[in-house]
């Protein structure tokens, strides 16, 4: 991918509705190269649409959404995953009746150039066979490579998300909520593979456990009410005011009350 | 699993167990008439020999790409006219070869795929199933509103011989014409199944487990779903194709009705959809039931229904996924333990359709041959279907039937957790060292 910007990811005055609630309020972000960004706050803020909207799922009402300079709302979502963009989702989201091999390969046929071919036998090509088995030892499954995605275990699966997600070598890539639903110990170690495959690629997540997000971001956006109210390195927003008032006293009164 | 992954590289799409099973397929073709001699066996072949390439080119739909068309009689029979309008032009100057007249109906199923299928596979799931059975309803009342197409009622016939005969094939035979049959069905098989080892048939696998995802790693859906439908049109058209020259006659209300459409999806579905072989089965047992089981009894329909229900509801993965789990069995070589609880199985299940059977046909005697009498035939008996004895025979003989079967149900349903816990734990074993 060329660097035509300064920016892997802007988003200006973003805003999206639904009937007659607005979600999305006039997000504005910029995101560097290689920057990796943790995207918080309180339930129902916008997270997970903001993602929907930067990844094609939903087009945005107004506003735009610039991918390494070039503009990108409305487009779908394959048309964007194909421009150097790729997802993961909150609730795993593979292909339950094909192996872990098989579910890699779907994700990086189209980024070798393969496209719609019926004209050639996968055990054919190479590239995607070894591009497939790499990734399947970068993200521990190699063990693992005929069993279906729908035998794995709920680690296993979010694991093989990851894999599909990084497959087509996309430059920016977005993981929705990716330690949801692990115990302390698969979260530790599933950090750290993160961090692994995602190395030198620009990296926007969006996080409940502010362990992960203070140990994994450059920077944290913070979404309040379909806006960005904060965008800076993890010190500055934890002594940001509106950031406490906002969402962090929140989360501090949760965790009196015993909840996370 | 070391040994895996030596083996993940060296995958061959042609290894041995591969040559070894086509070249049986292409030996039961071969040889299959030469065992079976009659007129009507040469007939069911031919018939069994194009419905396989229907009912694979259906299950390129329902099976691989988890599209259920209701309207895949469209392609079949829209090639089926193309050809014998194709086989008609012979007398009026542009003579093309019998042997090449199924890739015209190919090429027409395709054609009409690509036109029909850019509307239906626009959508996914319950709405393309909608829209196939509206396509299909219209290209069906169409055959009955443009008769110089599709001749009405009467249909249009066609004569298969006609041009050079070719080293004495002349296409007149019906032997010549299975062998024509057998050669594209194989063919047409070798280039389904290959399909399903290109990236478009796995991203299409991809799609039917989850469309939405597909979205995210570059693949247009339906881009994926309108490839697909236009390939599994051409060989639909191929189908149509080897059935014009198998019966020389078209008719518009039998070959594109959604009765016809609603066969194939019965029958791939009774094979198995989620193997690749299931339709083939399917295919067989459509022949076999639509010529064998409809000169057997005015209620086969009936029976059909039947069948298709207790599939659905306890091997929803058809005949395919039944043999394939016996397969595994005897992989781990405990097949045997089962055999006689299959044979209990069978005989009292005999006994239930007997049962079942008399009944339903006294039925159906007594509502249709009403002026033939009371008395009617079945099994070889003579059996009067208004005597109170005769309900009461047939009454206990299923309730006897239900339960023996039920016993043996019993012991088998138990046996088979046994194994197949054994089985896992086996594996568990193997993984662990």
């Amino acid at each position: 991918m060329t660097a035509t910007s300064e920016y892997a990811l802007e988003l200006n005055d973003l805003r999206k509705s639904f009937g007659r609630s607005e979600i999305i309020r006039g997000a504005n972000l910029k995101v560097a190269h290689g920057e990796r960004v943790a995207i918080i706050g309180p339930n129902g803020a916008g997270k997970s649409t903001l993602f929907n909207l930067i990844s094609g799922r939903f087009a945005p009402t107004s506003g735009d959404v610039v991918l390494n300079g070039q503009r990108i709302n409305g487009l779908p979502p394959y048309e964007i995953n194909r421009r150097g963009l790729s997802r993961s989702f909150q609730i795993t989201n593979i292909f339950p009746k094909l192996s872990v091999f098989e579910n890699l390969r779907c994700g990086v046929l189209w980024s070798l150039g393969y496209k719609y071919t019926f004209l050639r036998f996968l055990s054919g090509l190479h590239d995607a066979n070894e591009r497939a088995e790499e990734l399947m030892r970068q993200i521990h499954l190699d063990k693992k490579r005929d069993v279906l995605a729908m035998n794995l275990t709920y680690a296993e699966q979010r694991a093989l998300e990851i894999g599909i997600t990084i497959g087509g070598g996309a430059n920016v890539i977005l993981l929705d909520e990716p330690t949801a639903g692990m115990s302390r110990s698969e979260t530790k170690r599933f950090i750290s593979l993160i961090r692994e495959v995602t190395v030198g690629k620009t990296l926007l997540t969006v996080e409940h456990d502010m362990g992960v997000v203070f140990g994994l971001a450059d920077k944290i956006a913070v979404v309040v009410y379909g806006e960005v109210i904060a965008f800076d390195t993890p010190e500055a927003v934890r002594a940001n005011q509106r950031v406490q008032e906002a969402y962090l006293g929140s989360v501090v009164a949760e965790n009196q009350a015993g909840g996370h | 699993m070391s040994s895996n992954n030596i083996q993940s590289y060296g995958f061959k799409p042609l290894n041995l167990g591969r040559i070894v099973i086509w070249a049986l397929f292409a030996l039961a073709l071969i040889v299959a008439p030469l065992l079976f001699k009659s007129s009507l066996a040469l007939t069911m072949l031919s018939q069994i020999g194009y419905l396989i390439i229907i009912c694979l080119s259906y299950n390129m739909l329902l099976g691989q790409g988890g599209m259920l068309s209701f309207g895949h009689a469209v392609y079949t029979g829209l090639g089926s006219f193309i050809a014998i309008h194709a086989m008609n032009m012979a007398g009026k100057g542009m003579s093309i070869p019998v042997s090449l007249i199924p890739i015209v109906g190919g090429l027409a199923g395709m054609g009409f795929a690509a036109l029909l299928g850019w509307v239906t596979t626009k959508k996914s799931g319950t709405t393309f199933a909608m829209i196939t059975m509206g396509v299909g309803e219209l290209v069906a009342s169409m055959a009955l509103m443009l008769p110089d197409f599709f001749g009405g009622e009467g249909g249009i016939t066609t004569n298969r011989v006609y041009g050079q005969s070719f080293m004495g094939i002349s296409f007149g035979p019906q032997i010549q014409v299975y062998y024509l049959i057998a050669f594209y069905c194989f063919v047409c098989t070798a280039a389904m199944f290959a399909f399903t080892g290109t990236p478009l048939g796995r991203i299409l696998n991809a799609v039917r487990d989850n469309p939405e995802r597909v979205e995210f790693i570059g693949y247009n859906t339906q881009r994926v779903r309108y490839f697909a439908f236009i390939i599994a049109g051409f060989f639909a058209g191929v189908g149509g194709g080897l059935a014009t020259i198998n019966f020389e006659i078209v008719t518009g209300a039998d070959s594109l009705s959604v009765i016809r459409s609603g066969g194939y999806l019965l029958f791939t579905f009774l094979g198995g959809a989620t193997f690749f072989f299931g339709p083939i089965i399917g295919a067989v047992l459509l022949v076999f039931a639509s010529v064998l089981l409809s000169e057997l009894s005015k209620a086969w329909l009936l029976y059909l229904g039947l069948v298709f229900l207790f599939m659905v509801m306890y091997a929803p993965g058809g005949i395919a996924s039944l043999v394939m789990l016996n397969v595994r069995l005897a992989r781990f070589g405990r097949l045997k333990p089962l055999l006689s609880c299959y044979l209990g199985m069978a005989l009292t299940g005999s006994v239930v359709v007997l049962g079942a059977a008399s009944m339903i046909e006294m039925l159906y005697h007594l509502q249709l041959n009403a002026a033939l009498g009371p008395e009617m035939e079945f099994l070889h008996l003579r059996v009067n279907a208004e005597a109170t004895a005769s309900w009461l025979c047939a009454v206990a003989v299923l309730a006897v039937g239900l339960g023996l079967f039920e016993l043996v149900r019993r012991r088998f349903v138990a046996r088979w957790h046994h194994i197949q816990e054994e089985i896992e734990k086996e594996i568990k074993r193997t993984e662990a060292h």
